[in-house]
Parts: C-alpha cells; sequence; structure tokens
C-alpha cells in the first residue's frame, strides 16, 4: 500500500478520506477523534497503547468522541445516587463512581482505561472491566469534578454513562460470590475425600489394620456430611421445594442418592461394616455444582452483555429555569409543570406538550410508524420519541412511569412475571426415573433380605439408589445448554436464559407461531429512495436541493443519486409538504403530488400516472419533481424497505412448518404489501402496543398444545410487552431499550437470518441432550444391575460416575458445532 | 505410623485454612472479574508516575 496515495490513519488504521489528507502534515488522521486521542496519548507519554494494540487487536476503530461537557454529572442529585465517598483516608476526601463506557472492547483499551490518571490529575485508580463494560474510578472530588472525569474518558474516545442498576447487579453479585464459594468448597472437599479413600481402596486389595480403616472411615464420614450440609444442601432444599410444588425435577433423584450414601455411610461407619460411599458423594456434589457454574456464568454474560445496550438512551435533558437559562439536568430529577428544550436529533425526556417551536417528530419508538409527524405549539410530545428537525420548548406533564412509555414498562414488568417457566425435558425424566429407582430398590432390598438378611437388603438397596443417581443427566443438560449459550453468542443471538433452546426446539407441526413486527424486524426502518422514474439530471438536482432539509424523505433522496450533484440555491422548505429550489438557474419543486402539481399549477403527465399508482399498491410513498423550465417531471418511490434477507429467512422458516403472521404499528395498506412480498398469509397493521400483547395471549390460548412456543420478534418499545409475553421473545438488532429488558433473545446482527440458525442451534442442543440422556440411561442400567446382583462396591461406584460424566460432557462440547460464527457477533453493538 | 493421627488433621487443617483464605478473597470481590485479569497479563510495568498529588502510588503488579 502507497503511504502517499492510499495515506491511513495514524491512530486508527483506517482509510482517510479526500477531504482531511493533509500533504505537508507529518501525520494523517481519519477524523478529529482520532487526531485528539493520538495527541492525548503522545502528550502523556501514552505511546504504548499501540504497542499492545496491535499485539492483541488486529482491527480498530476510529476513536469515538463525543465532546459532552457531561455537566449534568456535577448535579447533587447525581451525586447522592452514583457516587460513594470512601472513608479510607480521612486527609484527602475521595470519591468512587462506577461509569459505563462505550467502545471498551480489547486488552489494549483495558490498559488505556486504567491510564487514566495520567490523563486526569485528581484521579486515583481506575479499574476496568472488560466483560460489564465499565470502569470504577477513585477520585479526589477537590482536585477533580466528576464532568472532567467523564471528560477526559470522552476525549480518549470513550463515552461515559453512569452503571445503573446498580442494587440489581449488588443482588447478582452476592450471588455468583455464593455459588463460587459452593463450588471450591465442595472441590476441596471431594479432594481430600478422595485421598483418604485412595487409602481404603488400597487397603481392600492389600490389607489394611481396623485402626487405620475405623479412623480413615471415620474422617471420609465427617467431611462427607460437610459436604451435604454445606455445599450439597441446594440439592435437598432444591428437592423438597420441588415435592412440596408436586413438580418433576432433577433435584429429587439427585438428593434421594445423596440422602441414601450419607445416612447408610453414616450408619456403616459406626457400626464398623459394610461399604461407605462418601467419595461418590464429594465428587458428585462437586460435578454437578461446577456443571451448574458454568451455565450460570454463561447466562451472566448475555444479561451483562444486554446491559450496555440499557444506557445509551438520554439519562439528562436540558431544563429551561425561570429566567430562561439552560442546564443538563439527570432526568430523574424532573418534574411535571417543569420547561426543558429539547435539540434536533435529542429524544423527548418526558411526555409533554409544545409550548414554543414547529418541528417533526419520530414516534416510531412507542407507534412503529416509520413516518414523521409534524408538530407544533400546542402538540404532544412523548417521552422517547425523537425530535427531527428543529429545536423545541416542552412543558412537562409526565414524567418516568407516569409516561406513556413507563406505564408500557410497567405493563412488560406484569408480563414477565407471569411468564409460565416450562418444565424442561431433564427435569421431566427426572420424575420417571425417581419412580423406577425407588421400585427397583425396593425390589432389591426384599429379594435381599429374604435371600441373606436385612443388612444385606438394605446394602445393595442403598447402593443401587447410589449408582443410579443421574449424575452425567445432571451434568449434561447445563454443559450443553451453556456450550449451546456460548455458540450462539459468538454466532450473533445473545440468550438469556437456557429455557429458548428447549422452546425453540420443539418438533413437530407446526414447531411454532411467531409474530413479526415489521418495522425494523422485516423492514431496514428506514426511508429510503426505492424506485425512480425519470431524467437522470433532473433528479441530481432533486438530490442536491433536499441536501438542505433534515426530514428523513429528504435524506434519502440526498443520498440516493450519487455524489456528484450540482449547487442548488434559493431554498425554500414547506415543512412536511415539500421543498423547492434553483439549480443552474432553473426552478425545481419537489414534494408530495398535490403539493407540487398545486404550486405548479401543472397536471400529472400521463406516462407517469400508472407509475403513480404501482407504487402506491407497493405501499411507497411517491415524491414529484417538476422543473418549471423545461417542464420535465421526474417521479421518486421513497419507502420503507424490505431487508434483503428478509425473504429468504421468512421462506426457511415456513419450510420448516412455522406458523408466520405479521403485527405492525404501521398502515395497513404498508404491511398487506410487506405480506404479500414475503407470502405471508396473516397480517394486522395499525396495531397498538397494548394490542400486540393481547394479541399474543390469544395466540396461546388458542393453541392446541401447549407445548407449541408462541414466539414474539420484534425491535420497538412498542414491542415490549408482546415480548414479555410471548413464550420466547427474541429481540432484533438496533431495538429500544425496553424491548432488549422484556426479551429473551437478543439478536447483535440486523434482520431476521439469526432466527432460523437459533431454530437450528436450538435443535441441535436438544438432540445432544438426549445422546447424552440415552447414554445416561445406559450406565445407569449396566449399573443397577450390577448392584441389584448385589455386585457393586464404592470402588466400582467410585469408577463408573465419573466415566459416564466424562462421556457426556466429551459430547457436550460438540453440542451446535455446526452453527457458523457471525463476524460482528464479538462487539455487542 | 502413628504420626498419621497428627498428620491428617493437620493435612485438614491446612486445607480449612485454603478454604478460608479463598472464601474470604471471593466475599471480598476478587473473583468477581475473571475476565479482565486475563487481559492484564501482557501489561508491561509503567515508570512511577510522577504526580506527587496523590496519596498513594498506584498499584500496578497485581493479577498475573
Amino acid at each position: 500500500m502507497d503511504p502517499i496515495s492510499d495515506p491511513i490513519c495514524d491512530h486508527c488504521g483506517l482509510p482517510v478520506p479526500d477531504g482531511l489528507y493533509e500533504p505537508e502534515a507529518s501525520h494523517q488522521f481519519c477524523c478529529n477523534g482520532c487526531k485528539a486521542v493520538y495527541n492525548i496519548l503522545h502528550g502523556s507519554g501514552l505511546e504504548n497503547y499501540y504497542k499492545i494494540r496491535s499485539a492483541v487487536d488486529p482491527k480498530a476503530e476510529p476513536a469515538a468522541t463525543t465532546g459532552s461537557n457531561y455537566e449534568e454529572l456535577d448535579d447533587p442529585a447525581f451525586q447522592s445516587t452514583w457516587v460513594t465517598l470512601s472513608d479510607i483516608d480521612s486527609e484527602i476526601e475521595t470519591a468512587e463512581v462506577e461509569l459505563l463506557l462505550e467502545g471498551m472492547h480489547c486488552a489494549a483499551c483495558v490498559w488505556l482505561i486504567e491510564r487514566l490518571p495520567r490523563v486526569a490529575d485528581g484521579v486515583i485508580d481506575a479499574r476496568a472491566n472488560i466483560r460489564r463494560r465499565t470502569v470504577c474510578v477513585r477520585y479526589q472530588p477537590d482536585n477533580i469534578k466528576l464532568s472532567q472525569v467523564a471528560q477526559s474518558l470522552d476525549k480518549l474516545g470513550y463515552a461515559a454513562h453512569p452503571a445503573r442498576g446498580k442494587e440489581a447487579r449488588a443482588i447478582r453479585i452476592k450471588e455468583d460470590r455464593k455459588f463460587l464459594i459452593r463450588v471450591a468448597v465442595a472441590g476441596a472437599l471431594a479432594g481430600n475425600i478422595m485421598l483418604l479413600a485412595i487409602a481404603l481402596y488400597g487397603g481392600t486389595f492389600s490389607g489394611i489394620s481396623d485402626t487405620w480403616r475405623t479412623t480413615f472411615r471415620y474422617y471420609s464420614m465427617i467431611l462427607g456430611l460437610i459436604v451435604l450440609i454445606w455445599p450439597g444442601r441446594i440439592f435437598f432444599t432444591g428437592a423438597l421445594a420441588a415435592l412440596r410444588t408436586r413438580t418433576a425435577h432433577l433435584d429429587i433423584p439427585i438428593a434421594l442418592a445423596l440422602a441414601s450414601a450419607g445416612i447408610w455411610g453414616t450408619v456403616n461407619t459406626i457400626q464398623g461394616t459394610g461399604e461407605i460411599y462418601f467419595d461418590s458423594v464429594g465428587v458428585l456434589v462437586f460435578l454437578l455444582l461446577v456443571g451448574r457454574w458454568i451455565q450460570h456464568r454463561q447466562q451472566r454474560a448475555a444479561s451483562d452483555s444486554v446491559e450496555l445496550m440499557l444506557t445509551l438512551t438520554p439519562s439528562s435533558a436540558t431544563l429551561i429555569d425561570e429566567e430562561g437559562n439552560t442546564k443538563r439536568v439527570p432526568i430523574e430529577t424532573l418534574e411535571a409543570g417543569m420547561s426543558v428544550q429539547v435539540a434536533a436529533g435529542e429524544s423527548f425526556p418526558a411526555d409533554g406538550i409544545i409550548t414554543a417551536g414547529t418541528t417533526t417528530i419520530d414516534n416510531a419508538l412507542l407507534t412503529g410508524e416509520s413516518v414523521p409527524v409534524a408538530s407544533t405549539t400546542g402538540d404532544q410530545a412523548l417521552a422517547g420519541a425523537t425530535n427531527l428537525s428543529s429545536p423545541v420548548t416542552v412543558r412537562v406533564q409526565a414524567v418516568g412511569e407516569h409516561s406513556r412509555i413507563g406505564k408500557l414498562m410497567q405493563l412488560v414488568a406484569q408480563a414477565s412475571e407471569h411468564k409460565t417457566p416450562i418444565v424442561r425435558m431433564a427435569d421431566r425424566i427426572a420424575g420417571y426415573f425417581v419412580i423406577i429407582v425407588i421400585i427397583l430398590a425396593v425390589f432389591t432390598f426384599t429379594i435381599w433380605s429374604i435371600k441373606a438378611g436385612i443388612t444385606i437388603g438394605i446394602e445393595n438397596a442403598t447402593a443401587l439408589l447410589i449408582v443410579t443417581c443421574p449424575c452425567a443427566l445432571g451434568l449434561a443438560t447445563p454443559m450443553a445448554m451453556s456450550v449451546a449459550l456460548g455458540r450462539s453468542a459468538r454466532a450473533g443471538m445473545l440468550i438469556k436464559s437456557a429455557t429458548v433452546l428447549e422452546q425453540m426446539a420443539h418438533s413437530g407441526s407446526p414447531p411454532g407461531t411467531m409474530i413479526l413486527d415489521k418495522t425494523g424486524t422485516l423492514t431496514a426502518a428506514s426511508t429510503t429512495v426505492v424506485d425512480s422514474f425519470g431524467d437522470q439530471a433532473l433528479l441530481k438536482a432533486a438530490a442536491a436541493i433536499e441536501q438542505s432539509s433534515n426530514h428523513p424523505i429528504a435524506r434519502a433522496i440526498a443520498s440516493a443519486f450519487g455524489e456528484d450533484l450540482p449547487a442548488a440555491t434559493n431554498i425554500t422548505q414547506t415543512t412536511a409538504q415539500g421543498i423547492t429550489g434553483s439549480v443552474n438557474n432553473q426552478l425545481i419543486t419537489i414534494g408530495s403530488v398535490d403539493f407540487v402539481l398545486r404550486l405548479t399549477n401543472t397536471d400529472l403527465p400521463q406516462e407517469l400516472q400508472p407509475k403513480f399508482v404501482r407504487l402506491l399498491d407497493r405501499a411507497l410513498t411517491p415524491i414529484l419533481v417538476h422543473n418549471t423550465t423545461t417542464n420535465a417531471f421526474a417521479l421518486i418511490g421513497v419507502g420503507d424497505q424490505l431487508r434483503g434477507d428478509a425473504a429468504d429467512s421468512i421462506a426457511s422458516l415456513q419450510s420448516r412448518g412455522w406458523n408466520l403472521e405479521i403485527c405492525s404499528g404501521d398502515h395497513p395498506r404498508i404491511v398487506e404489501s410487506i405480506a404479500h412480498q414475503t407470502r405471508i398469509q396473516t397480517h394486522h397493521g395499525g396495531v397498538t402496543p397494548e394490542s400486540k400483547a393481547d394479541r399474543v395471549s390469544q395466540l396461546k390460548a388458542a393453541r392446541t398444545n401447549p407445548s407449541i412456543p408462541v414466539v414474539m420478534v420484534g425491535d420497538g418499545v412498542n414491542d415490549a410487552a408482546a415480548l414479555a409475553s410471548a413464550d420466547v421473545g427474541i429481540a432484533v438488532h438496533g431495538g429500544a431499550e425496553a424491548s432488549l429488558e422484556a426479551a429473551d433473545v437478543y439478536l447483535v446482527e440486523p434482520g431476521v437470518a439469526p432466527i432460523v440458525k437459533l431454530t437450528d442451534l436450538s435443535r441441535s442442543t436438544m438432540s445432544t441432550i438426549r445422546l447424552c440422556l440415552l447414554i445416561s440411561v445406559c450406565y445407569n442400567t449396566i449399573a443397577a444391575s450390577l448392584a441389584m446382583a448385589g455386585l457393586i462396591s464404592a470402588l466400582i461406584a467410585a469408577i463408573l460416575m465419573p466415566i459416564s460424566s466424562l462421556t457426556v460432557v466429551a459430547i457436550c462440547t460438540r453440542a451446535g458445532k455446526n452453527v457458523a460464527p457471525s463476524k460482528s457477533a464479538t462487539e455487542s453493538r | 505410623m502413628s504420626v498419621i493421627y497428627i498428620m491428617i488433621p493437620a493435612a485438614l487443617l491446612l486445607a480449612a485454612i485454603g478454604v478460608a483464605a479463598f472464601i474470604l478473597a471471593a466475599k471480598n470481590g476478587q473473583f468477581d472479574d475473571l475476565d479482565t485479569p486475563a487481559l492484564r497479563a501482557i501489561f508491561d510495568d509503567d515508570e512511577t508516575p510522577s504526580d506527587t498529588t496523590k496519596e498513594k502510588s498506584v498499584t500496578k503488579e497485581d493479577d498475573a
């Protein structure tokens, strides 16, 4: 690559755009962000960043500085919620805050962020967490303001946000720690019991004195009982809970096995006769806990990734006080009656009435409608909607949970609580398992008692209960699930709960019913030029004029006809109707057909009329262009286009037997057109968010078999309630915060193609689990037969169980191997 | 061989101390983040910071 003719940015390595190349400068940059970061790094002696980055990350991104001043972070209300003052050193006050960062994605970022003390004076310590994308900063409030800390991070290319959900996270962290401790304690105990067991086994073969035998057995008993009382306790509490609610759960047979091993082992130790099984108990508890811990961590990873999305919505607003001064404040401090200013491109922080200004508003978040709504003084604006064209002043009416979005979120929360948990396949099997095993145990006990006495009868029955412990099954399900969750994460699907796989794998006809949202899910959720008719020069002139407008249709036209556009002058906009301007001294009128014909006093030419009708049929918005000087016309069809991969994915799903339907808030005509293009029979347009949730409930009530899943696929806030009440809710890339919280699966890539992958992955995982189940049953049959024949000893039990577990683990790591990873899956945005 | 009467309790005591240390470390939050320390393994030690306003030097030698 020739450095002169193909200059690359000295910071990120991406090509430098032609307009930014400076032949005399010693360094070239692709953007101001990169330039700024490069200078900071060299100015603070942090050039090692580049060395580390090239060692770990072959792909770099331009520095994403936002230039915000973060003054809302200094507000006392914000500080009291998010900042903790530490009293470690009473001399100088230190404060601690956790910030969520955008753009942290590799070791070099961690290195750079943890060097923050070098860049910002007053920062004592910065500790990054790459999985949660957060940094914990300790600083001296007397020397540096929190806003300045955030500004420093921003200047390095990492935009900062408060890390929300602190209490929930604190609870989760406590839970995680307890889990880890249980695993560690079980491992330590199991290891020590096994050491003692080796001595005892050696003694069985080559003789051991009675004193030693008794001593070792007592030690094994003590350690074994500790295992059952401490880490193993959760199996007993789980089994009791399952018995009380009369549901089948894998914990029941496990608890049965552990209890019999514990009780009988204790009796035998005290009596000095028979076998003890504490080594099997220890290893059993340890392996089962490890399996569950791995799955637990995997599910956490998905939730953590989603959390970053949750804070990318604005957490502050511009307040206008009585004197007319503006100030950025945290959203939590807004109350009804206050006035806020909402700039173009910003989201409305609360429900309110516009008191000054005229603009267009994008309500897609709430209604799913992709057409901007012209709004002026006296009109209502909803929290979460985007202000498109001009700044407005809004008097706040409802904030937070009282706003329309807030109420919708409550609906989501309620729906999530009422979600019926499915009984996993493993648990169902456990139900039958227990019954069979108990029957066999009673049978063994009776026969052997008659044959050789009660003691032998109990001995063999207990041996049976212990060796038929479904360790392999108890290990298989979490392991296969967690491997599948990991594989799916790499393939671009973040799954929050393993039961999703089981539900999506339902086979039979139909495998399920899927409701699809239109905007953002099937379509690209952006207004683009889909078709155009007319002279190229005229179209380019139209594009040149449309460059001056912020309206989505204008932006679509401006970018659709190439880069080399003529100069446009004398531009006059009529909000939401059209625009006029001059190109090459010719007056051009662009806009809705009515607007143009009225303004130019002309009629639509004959040859364009059928094309006009066809555009309407395709549910596109026709935009007419007229050149007054030449009396030439051009017609442009603008609309929300179906995604390229959508038709194929839909066809795949239909061929697999899925019942599909479209449920959208957009105009029924448009929805019908999309349904037609994708060959989906059932479609509903103009649906409110509440009605979408109703439709889900309707389908759930109408199904013939409760195991047929009702799946909802959507992206907006208007889908959130439906996502929460569906059996499986899938949030599509680019989705709103609320739908991410409500959904069970989050697709990292745009489009619905990953859903097809999801069904395949689910099937593959479930068949792996079934294979493991088969192997588990084989082992258990062999073991049970040996036990019933009186041939089981503690040694054989101790060998059989780990072998069955290892076999199962080996098979599980193959789960979902045929699912290809996606290129964008390693980043969550 | 009667030394075993002392050895086993001693060994178990050592194991118990190990487990106690682990539990203390876990409760202290040292195992909360298992991913980032792996990245820190490739960082070099920096020169000592020259800034005198810091009340204690930033520790960078942990996590290998």
